[in-house]
């Protein structure tokens, strides 16, 4: 299929100088595609080029097959819809009325609304869930409801394809999952096209189809999710020097903390998670085990921990694991258990309890943390 | 929408008509002589009675002149505080108005020196020069100053230059007819004869209707220059038209009544209060209005409160304008809080 919105050798830049160059990107209707990047990587710089804020310093934008220089403002305000991060001016506009003004490129002379018009307005206030606060004032309703009303003053438009400059920013989850639900719904009900920035890479991650990497004034990379979402990219792509990010669940941890690990954890099943994240808060750093390589304590245990005591998934440990934990807990010189009980499988972690019993290494982690308070003092 | 919004369109502009009808009849009726309402009519319709020079070379002219200067003050402040998106700009406070000044008094000079009278159309475009003077700088400040304070602040201080140079330039002007101009500097809508009276008709009246067919532009170009221009808006040209626009109305009041202060201000302000609402197809007209019933009754005050004597027109203005713009300030101050 056609790529709806596409650019073809584009250079991007402020005042007649090029930030971005040889910009090849393109997406096809009931597609999103989700720019990601650092800070100041020149995101932004690209959407406003392919709105026509910013002018074109090289190459095209090509829309619906034509260039979108050649398209009076009228045509392209019929095909392209935006939400920017620039702050909408409304005095004294009720939400209903500015969600009304994306239907600007369909009235008369003088701008009043048809009976067809106010109900297309209706029916995009409902898809972003705004019936409640419609009739309130546009500068009195909070950031969330005001992102929300842009996005239906967008769908007024009637748009093939929808610009968005980080439109989940400011948003708490709750908002940014109903927003991100919303464009869905437009790409999947109504065939249309989105192009956004996002910073969460989580949310990008779930809702994108293709994602388009912009570092170093540069394209770096363009691809599906799940090529691009890679523990080792991210962290290149990023510059992530202290912390991790984990691509199967776009989660993100922080540094371990430094040091010789001063206590042995046994986790196992989700057990371990809460204990390693106090841990590394209160800055002690840990060994772990033993674990199972698909355990669900393992990922954060091999982010937060020192050392991790593991095997390959569904193997029973064997007596080496087993001494090597034990000489680990030796070195620690105190346990925490975070497992309650112990099943048949894992019999080598009831093992390594009994053993920090015997040599009365076992500790709580209350022990562990005021140890810690008072090494700092 | 408001539900409420059609019924307090039509009240408001019930009450501006009203308003605007009770001060034209008042202005013809209050002078040196008073006129009863009946005599009035009877001037106006059968043109007969000993008062008939009064009401038609005098207060006529006059009465109409205050009303379609003051509405063009009032819509080029409109269009002004649209424009610079910042609610306290209009003409005056921008040095618009006192560019004007200062082109005009130095062509007026120039001409009377040489002994030719000007007419109304080489004022409209001596003062139409000025404003578009002022209005460039005040464009270059814009660029460097995104800050509406800033961008008053050197407004004020473009004004006060120019009104210096125009004082100056009056001072060692010797005519006698510079009394005249020292008057009309100050801001008055004495003198106006008919043929005034008809050239701003001609003037003002394409400028309303024009700015009343840009509504649509106006409504779009409100909510930011990124959405206007999504919207299909040309965004160069509906800025150079709407500069056009508000120089030709304030150059040309300036032109015949000199510069008057707050009204470009004050009105919109009071207009957008009284409707609760600031779209253009709304404001353009109302601000029309509010600005006639403004200056009808501000001139009324200024011509009959020490007469025979007359106050500057700006004196009254000034008067009931500036506080509406302190207001606006403050409360704009605590909408941010």
């Amino acid at each position: 299929m056609e790529y709806y919105i596409s650019t073809e050798k584009l250079a991007v830049g402020y005042d007649g100088v090029p930030l971005i160059e040889n910009i090849g990107i393109g997406v096809r209707r009931g597609e999103i595609l989700t720019l990601i990047g650092p800070n100041g990587s020149g995101k932004s710089t690209i959407l406003k080029t392919m709105i026509r804020e910013l002018r074109l310093l090289a190459g095209t934008v090509v829309l619906d097959g034509r260039s979108i220089t050649e398209m009076s403002e009228r045509e392209l305000a019929k095909k392209q819809a935006i939400v920017m991060t620039e702050r909408l001016q409304a005095e004294l506009m009720t939400c209903w009325d500015v969600a009304a003004t994306g239907r600007y490129p369909y009235t008369g002379r003088l701008g009043i609304l048809s009976a067809e018009d106010r109900q297309k307005v209706d029916e995009a206030i409902r898809l972003v869930h705004a019936e409640d606060y419609a009739e309130s004032l546009f500068q009195k309703v909070s950031d969330g409801q005001r992102q929300r009303l842009l996005l239906a003053r967008a769908i007024c438009q009637e748009p093939e394809v929808i610009v968005l400059d980080e439109p989940t920013s400011f948003l708490d989850i709750r908002h940014k999952l109903e927003l991100l639900d919303v464009l869905k719904t437009l790409v999947r009900e109504r065939n249309v096209a989105v192009v956004m920035s996002l910073h969460e890479l989580d949310l990008a991650h779930k809702v994108s189809d293709r994602v388009v990497c912009v570092a170093d004034r540069r394209i770096d990379r363009i691809g599906t999710p799940e090529e691009i979402f890679r523990d080792d990219y991210i962290r290149t792509l990023y510059g992530i020097e202290k912390g991790s990010y984990n691509a199967l669940f776009g989660n993100l941890e922080m540094e371990p903390a430094k040091g010789e690990p001063k206590v042995f954890v046994i986790g196992g099943g989700g057990a371990g998670v809460p204990l390693y994240r106090t841990l590394q808060r209160s800055g002690v750093p840990f060994s772990a085990g033993i674990l199972q390589e698909n355990d669900l304590d393992w990922p954060t245990a091999h982010a937060l921990a020192a050392d991790v005591v593991s095997v390959p998934a569904y193997r029973v440990p064997d007596e080496e694991t087993v001494r090597k934990a034990k000489e680990m807990i030796r070195k620690c010189g105190s346990v925490i258990c975070a497992v309650k009980t112990f099943e048949e499988g894992n019999r080598s972690n009831r093992e390594l309890r009994d053993f920090a019993d015997t040599e009365g290494l076992l500790v709580t982690q209350e022990e562990v943390l005021i140890r810690a308070k008072g090494a700092a003092l | 929408m408001e539900k409420r919004s059609p019924v307090r369109l039509a009240a408001g502009f019930a009450g501006l008509l009203a308003a605007l009808t009770i001060l034209i009849i008042w202005n013809i009726n209050t002078g040196s002589v008073r006129l009863p309402v009946r005599e009035i009519v009877e001037i106006l319709f059968r043109r007969t009675g000993e008062n008939v020079t009064i009401v038609w070379n005098i207060r006529l002219p006059r009465t109409i002149a205050a009303l379609i200067l003051g509405g063009a003050l009032a819509l080029s402040g409109f269009l002004l505080q649209t424009f610079f998106a910042n609610p306290i700009a209009g003409p005056f406070v921008l040095g618009i108005s006192s560019g004007a000044k200062l082109v005009l008094s130095l062509v007026l000079i120039g001409l009377l020196s040489r002994g030719i009278a000007a007419g109304s159309w080489t004022l409209i475009l001596a003062a139409f020069l000025g404003a578009t003077m002022s209005m460039g700088f005040v464009l270059a400040i814009s660029l460097k100053a995104k800050r509406m304070s800033l961008l008053i602040i050197c407004g004020v201080m473009i004004g006060y230059i120019c009104s210096a140079i125009t004082d100056f330039v009056v001072t060692f002007a010797d005519d006698a007819n510079i009394v005249n101009l020292h008057h009309w500097s100050l801001g008055s809508f004495s003198g106006m004869s008919w043929e005034n009276v008809g050239v701003m008709t001609a003037v003002v009246v394409p400028a309303l209707i024009l700015t009343f067919l840009l509504s649509k532009p106006i409504s779009a170009y409100q909510l930011g220059e990124v959405y206007a221009r999504n919207m299909g808006v040309n965004i160069r040209v509906f800025r150079a038209v709407l500069i056009l626009l508000s120089s030709v109305l304030s150059a040309c009041v300036t032109a015949f009544a000199g510069p008057i202060s707050f009204v470009g201000v004050a009105v919109p302000h009071l207009i957008r209060s009284i409707f609760k609402t600031a779209k253009p197809i709304v404001m353009v007209p109302a601000c029309f209005l509010g600005g006639a019933v403004f200056c009808l009754f501000c001139d009324l005050i200024a011509r009959t409160i020490v007469s025979p004597a007359e106050l500057s027109i700006s004196s009254v203005t000034a008067v009931f304008g500036a506080p509406v713009v302190i207001f606006v300030m403050l409360r704009r101050q605590k909408d941010r809080s």
